[in-house]
Protein backbone atom coordinates (compact mmCIF):
# COMPACT_ATOMS: atom_id res chain seq x y z
CA UNK A 1 0.00 0.00 0.00
CA UNK A 2 1.58 3.22 -1.15
CA UNK A 3 1.93 6.40 0.77
CA UNK A 4 -0.14 9.26 -0.65
CA UNK A 5 1.48 12.64 -1.09
CA UNK A 6 -0.06 16.03 -1.72
CA UNK A 7 2.07 17.08 -4.66
CA UNK A 8 0.52 20.49 -5.09
CA UNK A 9 -2.40 22.72 -4.26
CA UNK A 10 -4.18 25.54 -6.00
CA UNK A 11 -6.83 27.90 -4.74
CA UNK A 12 -8.70 30.85 -6.10
CA UNK A 13 -9.18 33.86 -3.90
CA UNK A 14 -11.99 33.57 -1.41
CA UNK A 15 -14.69 36.07 -2.02
CA UNK A 16 -17.49 37.00 -4.32
CA UNK A 17 -17.10 36.18 -8.00
CA UNK A 18 -20.66 36.53 -9.23
CA UNK A 19 -19.51 37.18 -12.78
CA UNK A 20 -17.23 34.18 -13.25
CA UNK A 21 -18.54 30.83 -14.42
CA UNK A 22 -17.73 27.84 -12.26
CA UNK A 23 -15.72 26.23 -15.03
CA UNK A 24 -13.49 29.32 -15.28
CA UNK A 25 -12.88 29.39 -11.53
CA UNK A 26 -12.14 25.70 -11.52
CA UNK A 27 -9.64 26.00 -14.35
CA UNK A 28 -7.80 28.76 -12.52
CA UNK A 29 -7.38 26.65 -9.40
CA UNK A 30 -6.40 23.55 -11.35
CA UNK A 31 -3.67 25.32 -13.31
CA UNK A 32 -2.28 26.72 -10.07
CA UNK A 33 -2.28 23.24 -8.53
CA UNK A 34 -0.38 21.78 -11.48
CA UNK A 35 2.14 24.59 -11.35
CA UNK A 36 2.58 24.09 -7.61
CA UNK A 37 2.89 20.34 -8.00
CA UNK A 38 5.22 20.22 -10.95
CA UNK A 39 3.06 17.43 -12.32
CA UNK A 40 2.15 17.15 -16.00
CA UNK A 41 -1.56 17.37 -16.72
CA UNK A 42 -1.38 14.34 -19.01
CA UNK A 43 -0.34 12.20 -16.05
CA UNK A 44 -3.68 12.71 -14.28
CA UNK A 45 -5.61 9.45 -14.18
CA UNK A 46 -8.76 10.60 -12.40
CA UNK A 47 -10.61 13.78 -11.49
CA UNK A 48 -12.62 13.71 -8.28
CA UNK A 49 -14.79 16.78 -8.16
CA UNK A 50 -16.89 18.00 -5.25
CA UNK A 51 -19.93 20.18 -5.83
CA UNK A 52 -23.22 20.51 -3.99
CA UNK A 53 -25.63 22.98 -5.52
CA UNK A 54 -24.41 23.60 -9.04
CA UNK A 55 -27.67 22.33 -10.47
CA UNK A 56 -29.43 25.17 -8.63
CA UNK A 57 -26.79 27.88 -8.77
CA UNK A 58 -25.70 27.45 -12.36
CA UNK A 59 -28.42 25.23 -13.76
CA UNK A 60 -25.65 22.81 -14.53
CA UNK A 61 -25.73 19.17 -13.70
CA UNK A 62 -23.14 16.64 -14.85
CA UNK A 63 -20.34 19.02 -14.02
CA UNK A 64 -17.42 16.61 -13.80
CA UNK A 65 -16.79 16.32 -17.57
CA UNK A 66 -17.07 20.09 -17.82
CA UNK A 67 -14.43 20.56 -15.13
CA UNK A 68 -12.13 17.99 -16.72
CA UNK A 69 -12.12 19.87 -19.99
CA UNK A 70 -11.77 23.20 -18.18
CA UNK A 71 -8.71 21.89 -16.33
CA UNK A 72 -7.29 20.31 -19.46
CA UNK A 73 -7.23 16.74 -18.23
CA UNK A 74 -8.44 13.67 -20.11
CA UNK A 75 -9.41 11.02 -17.60
CA UNK A 76 -12.46 9.58 -15.87
CA UNK A 77 -14.11 12.48 -14.05
CA UNK A 78 -16.71 12.08 -11.32
CA UNK A 79 -18.69 14.53 -9.25
CA UNK A 80 -19.05 13.75 -5.55
CA UNK A 81 -21.98 15.20 -3.63
CA UNK A 82 -22.20 14.99 0.15
CA UNK A 83 -23.50 18.50 0.80
CA UNK A 84 -20.80 20.57 2.53
CA UNK A 85 -18.56 17.50 2.72
CA UNK A 86 -18.55 17.01 -1.06
CA UNK A 87 -14.92 17.93 -1.64
CA UNK A 88 -13.72 16.13 1.48
CA UNK A 89 -15.36 12.98 0.23
CA UNK A 90 -13.87 13.56 -3.23
CA UNK A 91 -10.40 13.83 -1.71
CA UNK A 92 -10.93 10.77 0.46
CA UNK A 93 -11.83 8.72 -2.60
CA UNK A 94 -8.77 10.08 -4.38
CA UNK A 95 -6.59 8.99 -1.47
CA UNK A 96 -8.15 5.54 -1.56
CA UNK A 97 -7.66 5.28 -5.31
CA UNK A 98 -3.95 6.11 -5.08
CA UNK A 99 -3.48 3.94 -2.03
CA UNK A 100 -5.10 1.01 -3.80
CA UNK A 101 -2.68 1.37 -6.67
CA UNK A 102 -5.41 2.21 -9.18
CA UNK A 103 -3.79 5.54 -10.06
CA UNK A 104 -0.56 7.38 -9.43
CA UNK A 105 -1.95 10.89 -9.97
CA UNK A 106 -5.44 12.15 -9.10
CA UNK A 107 -6.74 15.69 -9.32
CA UNK A 108 -9.22 16.30 -6.50
CA UNK A 109 -11.11 19.25 -5.12
CA UNK A 110 -14.31 21.16 -5.52
CA UNK A 111 -16.08 24.25 -6.77
CA UNK A 112 -19.16 26.05 -5.58
CA UNK A 113 -20.66 29.20 -7.00
CA UNK A 114 -23.14 30.82 -4.61
CA UNK A 115 -22.94 34.58 -4.69
CA UNK A 116 -24.74 34.80 -8.01
CA UNK A 117 -27.96 33.85 -6.19
CA UNK A 118 -30.03 36.05 -3.85
CA UNK A 119 -29.97 35.14 -0.18
CA UNK A 120 -33.36 33.47 -0.09
CA UNK A 121 -32.46 31.18 -2.98
CA UNK A 122 -29.13 30.29 -1.40
CA UNK A 123 -31.00 29.59 1.83
CA UNK A 124 -33.30 27.29 -0.07
CA UNK A 125 -30.42 25.65 -1.88
CA UNK A 126 -28.48 24.96 1.30
CA UNK A 127 -31.57 23.69 3.08
CA UNK A 128 -31.90 20.74 0.72
CA UNK A 129 -28.96 19.15 2.48
CA UNK A 130 -31.52 18.45 5.20
CA UNK A 131 -34.42 15.99 5.06
CA UNK A 132 -36.90 17.59 2.65
CA UNK A 133 -40.00 15.93 4.05
CA UNK A 134 -39.34 16.13 7.75
CA UNK A 135 -37.04 19.14 8.08
CA UNK A 136 -37.20 21.51 5.12
CA UNK A 137 -41.01 21.37 4.98
CA UNK A 138 -40.96 21.92 8.73
CA UNK A 139 -39.17 25.23 8.26
CA UNK A 140 -35.61 24.09 8.87
CA UNK A 141 -32.94 26.16 7.15
CA UNK A 142 -29.22 25.44 7.29
CA UNK A 143 -28.57 28.14 9.91
CA UNK A 144 -31.75 27.03 11.64
CA UNK A 145 -30.53 23.46 11.95
CA UNK A 146 -27.26 24.55 13.54
CA UNK A 147 -29.21 26.86 15.83
CA UNK A 148 -31.17 23.81 16.98
CA UNK A 149 -27.87 22.10 17.73
CA UNK A 150 -26.48 25.18 19.46
CA UNK A 151 -29.44 25.47 21.78
CA UNK A 152 -29.29 21.76 22.56
CA UNK A 153 -25.57 22.15 23.36
CA UNK A 154 -26.14 25.15 25.59
CA UNK A 155 -28.85 23.28 27.45
CA UNK A 156 -26.64 20.22 27.89
CA UNK A 157 -23.38 21.95 28.77
CA UNK A 158 -24.13 25.63 29.27
CA UNK A 159 -22.26 28.39 27.55
CA UNK A 160 -24.53 30.43 25.35
CA UNK A 161 -28.27 30.83 25.06
CA UNK A 162 -28.81 33.77 27.35
CA UNK A 163 -31.53 35.56 25.46
CA UNK A 164 -34.94 35.99 27.05
CA UNK A 165 -36.33 33.27 24.81
CA UNK A 166 -33.92 30.66 26.07
CA UNK A 167 -35.91 28.14 28.03
CA UNK A 168 -34.33 25.38 30.00
CA UNK A 169 -35.55 21.84 29.82
CA UNK A 170 -35.52 21.61 33.58
CA UNK A 171 -38.36 24.11 33.82
CA UNK A 172 -41.25 21.68 34.13
CA UNK A 173 -43.99 24.19 33.37
CA UNK A 174 -42.61 24.52 29.88
CA UNK A 175 -42.79 20.84 29.19
CA UNK A 176 -45.51 18.97 27.44
CA UNK A 177 -47.18 22.09 26.22
CA UNK A 178 -46.15 22.48 22.59
CA UNK A 179 -47.99 21.41 19.52
CA UNK A 180 -45.77 21.21 16.51
CA UNK A 181 -46.78 21.20 12.88
CA UNK A 182 -44.59 19.57 10.30
CA UNK A 183 -45.78 22.11 7.69
CA UNK A 184 -46.50 25.82 7.87
CA UNK A 185 -49.98 27.28 7.47
CA UNK A 186 -50.76 27.52 3.79
CA UNK A 187 -48.54 24.67 2.70
CA UNK A 188 -45.11 24.70 1.19
CA UNK A 189 -45.58 25.96 -2.35
CA UNK A 190 -45.86 29.66 -1.81
CA UNK A 191 -42.92 31.66 -2.97
CA UNK A 192 -41.76 35.07 -1.93
CA UNK A 193 -38.86 37.39 -2.56
CA UNK A 194 -37.98 38.58 0.90
CA UNK A 195 -34.29 39.29 1.25
CA UNK A 196 -32.25 38.73 4.34
CA UNK A 197 -32.34 41.50 6.87
CA UNK A 198 -29.20 42.39 8.77
CA UNK A 199 -30.16 40.39 11.81
CA UNK A 200 -29.46 36.87 12.87
CA UNK A 201 -30.59 34.21 10.46
CA UNK A 202 -31.86 31.81 13.09
CA UNK A 203 -31.69 32.46 16.80
CA UNK A 204 -29.39 31.93 18.67
CA UNK A 205 -27.05 32.22 15.70
CA UNK A 206 -26.06 35.47 14.04
CA UNK A 207 -25.09 36.01 10.46
CA UNK A 208 -21.58 36.72 9.26
CA UNK A 209 -20.83 35.82 5.70
CA UNK A 210 -20.89 33.25 2.97
CA UNK A 211 -19.12 33.22 -0.35
CA UNK A 212 -17.69 31.24 -3.21
CA UNK A 213 -14.42 29.57 -4.01
CA UNK A 214 -12.83 26.56 -5.61
CA UNK A 215 -9.68 24.65 -4.93
CA UNK A 216 -7.66 21.78 -6.34
CA UNK A 217 -5.19 19.25 -5.05
CA UNK A 218 -2.87 17.01 -6.99
CA UNK A 219 -2.47 13.75 -5.09
CA UNK A 220 0.28 11.37 -6.13
CA UNK A 221 1.67 8.07 -5.00
CA UNK A 222 4.94 8.11 -3.13
CA UNK A 223 6.49 6.16 -6.01
CA UNK A 224 5.42 8.80 -8.53
CA UNK A 225 6.76 11.58 -6.29
CA UNK A 226 10.11 9.80 -6.02
CA UNK A 227 10.32 8.93 -9.72
CA UNK A 228 9.60 12.53 -10.73
CA UNK A 229 11.72 14.07 -7.98
CA UNK A 230 8.75 16.04 -6.63
CA UNK A 231 8.98 18.23 -3.59
CA UNK A 232 5.94 16.77 -1.83
CA UNK A 233 6.70 16.56 1.87
CA UNK A 234 3.11 16.23 3.11
CA UNK A 235 1.41 12.84 3.18
CA UNK A 236 -2.21 11.95 3.77
CA UNK A 237 -1.73 9.20 6.32
CA UNK A 238 -5.27 8.55 7.49
CA UNK A 239 -8.81 9.06 6.27
CA UNK A 240 -12.15 8.32 7.90
CA UNK A 241 -15.70 8.85 6.74
CA UNK A 242 -18.94 8.09 8.54
CA UNK A 243 -22.64 8.59 7.87
CA UNK A 244 -25.40 9.35 10.35
CA UNK A 245 -29.17 9.69 10.02
CA UNK A 246 -29.96 12.61 7.70
CA UNK A 247 -32.43 14.43 9.94
CA UNK A 248 -31.02 16.04 13.06
CA UNK A 249 -34.01 14.85 15.10
CA UNK A 250 -33.08 11.25 14.36
CA UNK A 251 -29.55 11.44 15.80
CA UNK A 252 -28.45 9.79 18.99
CA UNK A 253 -27.34 13.21 20.27
CA UNK A 254 -28.60 16.68 19.36
CA UNK A 255 -25.59 18.28 21.06
CA UNK A 256 -22.93 16.03 19.59
CA UNK A 257 -21.84 14.88 16.13
CA UNK A 258 -21.42 11.09 16.35
CA UNK A 259 -20.48 10.67 12.69
CA UNK A 260 -17.50 12.98 13.20
CA UNK A 261 -16.54 11.12 16.39
CA UNK A 262 -16.33 7.89 14.42
CA UNK A 263 -14.71 9.40 11.33
CA UNK A 264 -11.99 10.88 13.53
CA UNK A 265 -11.41 7.56 15.29
CA UNK A 266 -11.06 5.84 11.92
CA UNK A 267 -8.67 8.45 10.54
CA UNK A 268 -6.49 8.45 13.65
CA UNK A 269 -6.37 4.65 13.66
CA UNK A 270 -5.38 4.55 9.99
CA UNK A 271 -2.62 7.08 10.57
CA UNK A 272 -1.46 5.46 13.79
CA UNK A 273 -1.83 8.71 15.73
CA UNK A 274 -3.97 9.93 18.60
CA UNK A 275 -5.74 13.18 19.22
CA UNK A 276 -2.92 14.18 21.56
CA UNK A 277 -0.48 14.01 18.62
CA UNK A 278 -2.35 16.65 16.60
CA UNK A 279 -0.44 19.92 16.24
CA UNK A 280 -2.86 21.91 14.11
CA UNK A 281 -6.42 21.49 12.83
CA UNK A 282 -8.72 22.78 10.14
CA UNK A 283 -12.32 22.21 11.19
CA UNK A 284 -15.69 22.75 9.59
CA UNK A 285 -16.89 25.86 11.43
CA UNK A 286 -19.75 26.85 9.16
CA UNK A 287 -21.23 28.21 12.40
CA UNK A 288 -19.47 28.88 15.68
CA UNK A 289 -21.22 25.96 17.33
CA UNK A 290 -19.90 23.71 14.56
CA UNK A 291 -16.30 24.38 15.63
CA UNK A 292 -17.25 23.57 19.21
CA UNK A 293 -18.76 20.25 18.17
CA UNK A 294 -15.84 19.55 15.82
CA UNK A 295 -13.05 19.97 18.36
CA UNK A 296 -14.96 17.70 20.72
CA UNK A 297 -15.46 15.05 18.03
CA UNK A 298 -11.77 15.22 17.14
CA UNK A 299 -10.87 14.63 20.77
CA UNK A 300 -9.12 17.99 20.98
CA UNK A 301 -11.46 19.09 23.81
CA UNK A 302 -13.54 17.12 26.29
CA UNK A 303 -17.34 17.00 26.02
CA UNK A 304 -18.79 20.29 27.03
CA UNK A 305 -15.34 21.93 26.99
CA UNK A 306 -15.21 22.80 23.31
CA UNK A 307 -17.22 25.94 23.97
CA UNK A 308 -14.35 27.28 26.08
CA UNK A 309 -11.45 26.14 23.86
CA UNK A 310 -11.14 29.36 21.88
CA UNK A 311 -11.99 31.62 24.81
CA UNK A 312 -9.31 29.95 26.93
CA UNK A 313 -6.75 30.35 24.17
CA UNK A 314 -6.18 26.67 23.44
CA UNK A 315 -7.25 26.91 19.80
CA UNK A 316 -6.24 30.46 18.92
CA UNK A 317 -3.33 31.14 16.56
CA UNK A 318 -0.88 31.36 19.45
CA UNK A 319 -2.48 28.57 21.48
CA UNK A 320 -1.19 25.07 21.99
CA UNK A 321 -3.47 23.73 19.27
CA UNK A 322 -4.29 26.32 16.63
CA UNK A 323 -7.60 25.65 14.89
CA UNK A 324 -8.38 27.17 11.51
CA UNK A 325 -5.24 29.14 10.81
CA UNK A 326 -6.75 29.49 7.34
CA UNK A 327 -9.38 31.70 8.91
CA UNK A 328 -12.01 29.01 8.92
CA UNK A 329 -15.27 28.81 7.06
CA UNK A 330 -16.90 31.85 8.59
CA UNK A 331 -13.94 34.10 8.01
CA UNK A 332 -13.02 33.05 4.49
CA UNK A 333 -16.42 31.94 3.22
CA UNK A 334 -17.95 28.52 2.85
CA UNK A 335 -18.39 27.48 -0.75
CA UNK A 336 -20.05 24.33 0.43
CA UNK A 337 -19.01 21.79 -2.18
CA UNK A 338 -15.41 23.09 -2.25
CA UNK A 339 -14.71 23.60 1.43
CA UNK A 340 -13.41 20.13 2.27
CA UNK A 341 -10.70 20.35 -0.38
CA UNK A 342 -9.69 23.86 0.59
CA UNK A 343 -9.12 22.69 4.16
CA UNK A 344 -6.65 20.07 2.97
CA UNK A 345 -4.99 22.48 0.57
CA UNK A 346 -4.46 25.05 3.31
CA UNK A 347 -3.41 22.45 5.86
CA UNK A 348 -0.83 21.19 3.35
CA UNK A 349 0.60 24.67 3.02
CA UNK A 350 0.55 25.18 6.79
CA UNK A 351 2.55 21.97 7.28
CA UNK A 352 4.89 22.75 4.38
CA UNK A 353 5.63 26.09 5.95
CA UNK A 354 4.58 28.29 3.04
CA UNK A 355 1.19 29.38 4.39
CA UNK A 356 0.96 32.98 5.62
CA UNK A 357 0.11 31.59 9.06
CA UNK A 358 2.66 28.77 9.15
CA UNK A 359 4.75 30.73 11.60
CA UNK A 360 2.26 29.93 14.35
CA UNK A 361 3.03 26.22 14.07
CA UNK A 362 6.57 26.15 12.80
CA UNK A 363 7.28 22.68 14.19
CA UNK A 364 3.92 21.11 13.37
CA UNK A 365 4.11 17.58 12.04
CA UNK A 366 0.55 16.29 12.39
CA UNK A 367 -2.52 18.09 11.10
CA UNK A 368 -6.14 17.06 10.96
CA UNK A 369 -8.92 18.28 8.67
CA UNK A 370 -12.59 17.86 9.65
CA UNK A 371 -15.25 18.34 6.96
CA UNK A 372 -18.96 17.91 7.64
CA UNK A 373 -22.01 17.61 5.41
CA UNK A 374 -25.40 18.99 6.38
CA UNK A 375 -25.79 18.85 10.13
CA UNK A 376 -23.01 16.22 10.17
CA UNK A 377 -24.98 13.39 8.64
CA UNK A 378 -21.75 13.13 6.63
CA UNK A 379 -18.34 13.52 8.21
CA UNK A 380 -14.91 13.03 6.69
CA UNK A 381 -11.61 13.44 8.53
CA UNK A 382 -8.12 13.48 7.02
CA UNK A 383 -4.83 13.20 8.90
CA UNK A 384 -1.89 14.89 7.18
CA UNK A 385 1.69 14.46 8.30
CA UNK A 386 5.05 15.85 7.32
CA UNK A 387 6.65 12.76 5.85
CA UNK A 388 10.14 14.00 5.24
CA UNK B 1 -53.48 -5.24 1.16
CA UNK B 2 -51.52 -2.54 2.82
CA UNK B 3 -47.93 -2.48 3.85
CA UNK B 4 -46.50 -1.27 7.11
CA UNK B 5 -46.77 2.30 6.01
CA UNK B 6 -50.46 1.86 5.52
CA UNK B 7 -50.31 2.57 1.83
CA UNK B 8 -51.75 0.40 -0.87
CA UNK B 9 -49.06 -1.84 -2.27
CA UNK B 10 -51.06 -3.41 -5.07
CA UNK B 11 -53.07 -0.42 -6.15
CA UNK B 12 -50.61 1.91 -7.73
CA UNK B 13 -53.14 3.29 -10.20
CA UNK B 14 -55.34 4.57 -7.42
CA UNK B 15 -52.36 6.43 -5.97
CA UNK B 16 -51.69 8.06 -9.31
CA UNK B 17 -55.35 9.04 -9.67
CA UNK B 18 -55.17 10.68 -6.28
CA UNK B 19 -52.11 12.58 -7.37
CA UNK B 20 -53.83 13.83 -10.50
CA UNK B 21 -56.67 15.18 -8.40
CA UNK B 22 -54.35 17.38 -6.38
CA UNK B 23 -52.60 20.59 -7.33
CA UNK B 24 -49.37 19.07 -6.12
CA UNK B 25 -48.46 15.42 -6.31
CA UNK B 26 -48.79 13.64 -3.01
CA UNK B 27 -45.96 11.69 -1.49
CA UNK B 28 -47.29 8.30 -0.48
CA UNK B 29 -46.77 7.57 3.18
CA UNK B 30 -45.73 11.10 4.04
CA UNK B 31 -48.94 12.89 3.08
CA UNK B 32 -51.09 10.27 4.80
CA UNK B 33 -48.97 10.84 7.87
CA UNK B 34 -49.50 14.60 7.61
CA UNK B 35 -53.23 14.07 7.28
CA UNK B 36 -53.17 11.90 10.39
CA UNK B 37 -51.27 14.60 12.29
CA UNK B 38 -53.86 17.18 11.24
CA UNK B 39 -56.62 14.85 12.41
CA UNK B 40 -54.92 14.42 15.77
CA UNK B 41 -53.99 10.83 15.02
CA UNK B 42 -50.27 11.20 14.44
CA UNK B 43 -48.23 8.05 14.51
CA UNK B 44 -44.72 6.71 14.23
CA UNK B 45 -43.51 3.39 12.86
CA UNK B 46 -41.96 1.29 15.60
CA UNK B 47 -39.90 -1.90 15.32
CA UNK B 48 -40.01 -4.74 17.90
CA UNK B 49 -36.96 -3.21 19.59
CA UNK B 50 -38.82 0.04 20.11
CA UNK B 51 -37.01 2.22 17.57
CA UNK B 52 -39.37 4.85 16.20
CA UNK B 53 -39.19 6.36 12.72
CA UNK B 54 -41.41 8.26 10.31
CA UNK B 55 -42.97 7.10 7.02
CA UNK B 56 -42.52 6.17 4.27
CA UNK B 57 -40.22 3.52 5.67
CA UNK B 58 -39.78 -0.22 5.15
CA UNK B 59 -36.72 -0.88 7.29
CA UNK B 60 -35.95 0.28 10.82
CA UNK B 61 -33.05 2.69 10.31
CA UNK B 62 -31.56 1.76 13.66
CA UNK B 63 -31.62 -2.04 13.62
CA UNK B 64 -32.76 -3.12 10.17
CA UNK B 65 -35.95 -4.81 11.27
CA UNK B 66 -38.63 -4.98 8.58
CA UNK B 67 -41.40 -5.46 11.13
CA UNK B 68 -42.79 -1.99 11.66
CA UNK B 69 -46.07 -1.20 13.41
CA UNK B 70 -47.85 2.10 13.95
CA UNK B 71 -47.79 3.59 17.42
CA UNK B 72 -49.37 6.90 18.34
CA UNK B 73 -47.25 10.01 18.67
CA UNK B 74 -47.72 11.98 21.82
CA UNK B 75 -50.14 14.83 21.19
CA UNK B 76 -48.01 17.19 23.25
CA UNK B 77 -44.31 16.47 23.25
CA UNK B 78 -41.37 17.89 25.12
CA UNK B 79 -39.41 20.58 23.27
CA UNK B 80 -35.80 19.41 23.15
CA UNK B 81 -34.51 22.38 21.18
CA UNK B 82 -35.93 25.20 19.09
CA UNK B 83 -34.90 28.15 16.97
CA UNK B 84 -36.47 31.36 15.72
CA UNK B 85 -35.91 31.53 11.97
CA UNK B 86 -35.59 35.08 10.65
CA UNK B 87 -34.14 34.29 7.21
CA UNK B 88 -36.42 31.68 5.66
CA UNK B 89 -36.33 29.83 2.39
CA UNK B 90 -38.69 31.38 -0.20
CA UNK B 91 -41.67 29.15 0.57
CA UNK B 92 -41.65 30.36 4.18
CA UNK B 93 -41.17 34.03 3.28
CA UNK B 94 -44.57 35.05 4.64
CA UNK B 95 -44.13 33.17 7.89
CA UNK B 96 -40.84 34.56 9.21
CA UNK B 97 -39.99 34.98 11.94
CA UNK B 98 -41.24 31.60 13.01
CA UNK B 99 -40.26 28.99 15.54
CA UNK B 100 -39.02 25.56 14.51
CA UNK B 101 -38.63 22.99 17.26
CA UNK B 102 -37.47 19.43 17.74
CA UNK B 103 -39.97 17.71 19.98
CA UNK B 104 -39.77 14.37 21.75
CA UNK B 105 -43.11 12.92 20.72
CA UNK B 106 -42.77 9.50 22.30
CA UNK B 107 -41.67 6.81 19.85
CA UNK B 108 -39.61 9.34 17.89
CA UNK B 109 -38.71 13.00 17.71
CA UNK B 110 -40.58 15.29 15.33
CA UNK B 111 -39.35 18.56 13.82
CA UNK B 112 -42.00 21.18 13.17
CA UNK B 113 -43.15 24.76 13.16
CA UNK B 114 -44.61 25.86 16.47
CA UNK B 115 -47.79 27.84 15.87
CA UNK B 116 -49.28 30.19 18.39
CA UNK B 117 -52.83 29.40 17.28
CA UNK B 118 -52.53 25.70 18.03
CA UNK B 119 -54.33 24.45 21.08
CA UNK B 120 -52.06 24.86 24.05
CA UNK B 121 -49.21 26.04 21.88
CA UNK B 122 -47.29 29.27 22.03
CA UNK B 123 -44.57 31.04 20.20
CA UNK B 124 -41.05 30.23 21.30
ZN1 LIG C 1 -35.23 -1.08 15.21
Amino acid sequence: MTDVRVAGVGLTRFGSHPDRAGRDLFATAALRAFEDAGVAREDVEALNYGNFMGALAEHQGHQAPLMAEAAGVRCPATRYESACASAGVAVREAVRTVRAGDADVVLAGGMERMTNLPTDEVTEGLAIAADDLFEVRAGVTFPGAYALMARAYFEAYGGGARGPRARRREEPRERGSERVRPVPPGGVRRRGARRAAGRGAAAPLRRLSDHGRRERLVLVSEEYATAHDLDAPVAVTGVGQRTDRLALADRAHLARTPAADDAADAAYAAAGVEAADVDVAEVHDCFTIAEVLAVESLGLADRGEGIAAARDGLTTADGDLPVNLSGGLKAKGHPVGATGGSQIAELTRILRGDHPNSEHVADAEVGVAHNAGGTVASAVVHVLEVAE
Amino acid sequence: MTDRNGEATENVDATEDDADAEDDPRTAGYDEWLDAIEAGDGYALVCPSGHGSLPPRRVCPECGSTTLAREPLSDAGTVETFTVVHVPSPQFADDAPYVTAVVDAGPTRVTGVVRSDDRGGRNG
